[in-house]
């Protein structure tokens, strides 16, 4: 391996998504924000995405995290088709998907069952999420 | 083969094949410089050279990313395919950078044959330019029709990733400055194509004589004689022009209005895109251009990994601190050190060619 390659190395890309209805991404412009000065590639998907587009955002992109934000409470029907998708294109496998908002216990190991690496909560420091993401994200060729 | 080679051919049949996934993984292995992945662009080029690869570049806010999102879905309507990649800048300080062009790409959501891709200035010594073109080979392989770079058109680097595109089309905002502005705007040399957006906004009139203005100013005197204006030109004119006045086949650049959020202009602004790429075939000068591109490529990746191979010999020698130490403590100075450096290489350059 060269210098420059040593040097330029692997960056941690992640895609930050606003899926279905709810209508506020404070919460999701925070966490690009931190993710962005922790060094990560962030691609924010604006509001309101439905679980396809994510999907095409996640393959296109190739990222190793997909953060999901939902307040809605509609979790339990996009999370799974996100993960359908994903399967589809062969990317669920080597893609981290964390989601974050309000998500009740009771739900929380549904979605860790479907294949979701972790769920943060409100009031989830930042510096665990992005300590998640380094200690966790998925090793590549 | 090691693994990463296989991996690497793999990868390449199934880019060939259509898969998305391995067209997204290619385009980060490049980005990544993994290894293998000088392999796989070796591998890639023989599929190259059927794309039309247009840059569009502009200040920000010019409208670059809604622009592009609607020259995407006019080629989509027009049965062509396309691929898009888009530079955002990173932070020099920890790498990190919000990509955030994706967001306006609306019209194409859920359409897989329209690529979108963002990328980040990671690398450093021409090294975006390098992996931005590659990754339009990635792109130019798969099969896209179409491949737009877009890039904020603020520094060389900017300058750089845009000259690897056939046709150049800068944005200019209504409004944007003076005529001493757009005199002083380097950026302006590089454009086929100059598009102000916002035509709706007050002033667009104004920009566009003023950006019509700069361009016949820089033209040659000897251009105003081609009668052809910006169409094709038939042969025989191009032949007798050609023989007693090369530079009156040079094209002359057209400005385009352009309201990106209504799609309005976007359909002529696609027609002299097309007509830009004729007269490149036309007049042969696409070759030149890959020629000229080609050539460059291999200046900087002879650069790099010549530099490569010198910061092995540096790492050997102690490291450059320790060198910078001995300059330091006065024992020898920097030119000494980069001659005892390089004096191997210089001798087995000798040796090569025969001195």
């Amino acid at each position: 391996m060269s210098t420059q390659e040593r040097e330029e190395g692997r960056q941690i890309r992640c895609l930050i998504a606003k899926v279905g209805l709810d209508g506020h991404d404070r919460g999701a412009h925070v966490i690009s924000r931190a993710f962005r000065d922790a060094g990560f590639e962030v691609i924010y998907s604006g509001l309101h995405r439905a679980p396809d587009e994510i999907v095409q955002a996640a393959v296109q992109e190739d990222v190793d995290v997909l953060g999901i934000s939902i307040l809605s409470g509609a979790h339990n029907t996009l999370v799974p088709k996100i993960v359908a998708g994903l399967e589809e294109y062969d990317a669920f496998e080597d893609t981290m998907i964390l989601v974050g908002g309000i998500i009740p216990d009771d739900d929380r190991e549904e979605l860790l069952e479907m294949g979701v690496a972790a769920v943060f909560g409100p009031g989830t420091p930042m510096a665990e999420t992005i300590e998640f993401v380094r200690e966790n994200v998925p090793d590549r060729d | 083969m090691t693994a990463a080679e296989s991996t690497g051919s793999d990868l390449v049949a199934e880019l060939l094949d259509g898969k998305h996934r391995a067209l997204a993984r290619v385009i980060t292995k490049i980005e990544n410089r993994s290894p293998g992945y000088r392999d796989i662009v070796s591998r890639l080029h023989a599929h190259t050279g059927t794309a039309d690869v247009i840059g569009v570049t502009g200040s920000p806010g010019a409208g670059k990313s809604t622009l592009v999102d609607k020259l995407a879905k006019t080629y989509r309507d027009r049965g062509d395919t396309v691929g898009v990649i888009a530079v955002d800048p990173s932070s020099p300080y920890t790498g990190g950078a919000v990509l955030g062009d994706r967001i306006r790409m609306a019209s194409n959501v859920g359409d897989m044959d329209v690529f979108f891709r963002s990328m980040s200035a990671r690398g450093t010594l021409g090294g975006l330019s390098t992996a931005t073109s590659d990754a339009v080979k990635a792109l130019d392989a798969f099969g896209k029709d179409k491949v737009i770079i877009e890039t904020v058109g603020a520094g060389q680097n900017e300058v750089d990733i845009v000259r690897t595109a056939d046709t150049v089309c800068v944005l200019v905002q209504p409004g944007s400055g003076d005529d001493v502005q757009m005199l002083k705007a380097g950026i302006l040399e590089i454009g086929d194509v100059f598009v102000v957006n916002k035509a709706d906004m007050d002033g667009a009139e104004r920009t566009v004589a003023e950006l019509e203005e700069m361009i016949h100013m820089r033209e040659n005197p000897a251009a105003g004689l081609n009668t052809g204006h910006h169409g094709p030109v038939d042969d025989e004119e191009m032949a007798e022009v050609a023989i007693d006045e090369p530079d009156a086949e040079a094209w002359d650049p057209e400005v385009v209005r352009t309201v990106a959020t209504g799609g309005e202009g976007v359909d002529e602004l696609i027609d002299t895109l097309a007509a830009h790429a004729e007269w490149l075939r036309e007049s042969g000068r696409i070759e030149d251009k890959a020629r000229g591109r080609y050539a460059e490529e291999i200046r900087q990746l002879v650069r790099s990994d010549t530099a490569a191979l010198l910061e092995e010999v540096i790492d050997a020698r102690g490291g450059i601190e320790a060198l910078a130490d001995d300059v330091l403590a006065k024992e020898t100075d920097p030119y000494s050190v980069a001659d005892e450096l390089v004096g191997p290489v210089r001798d087995c350059v000798d040796e090569e060619l025969d001195r």
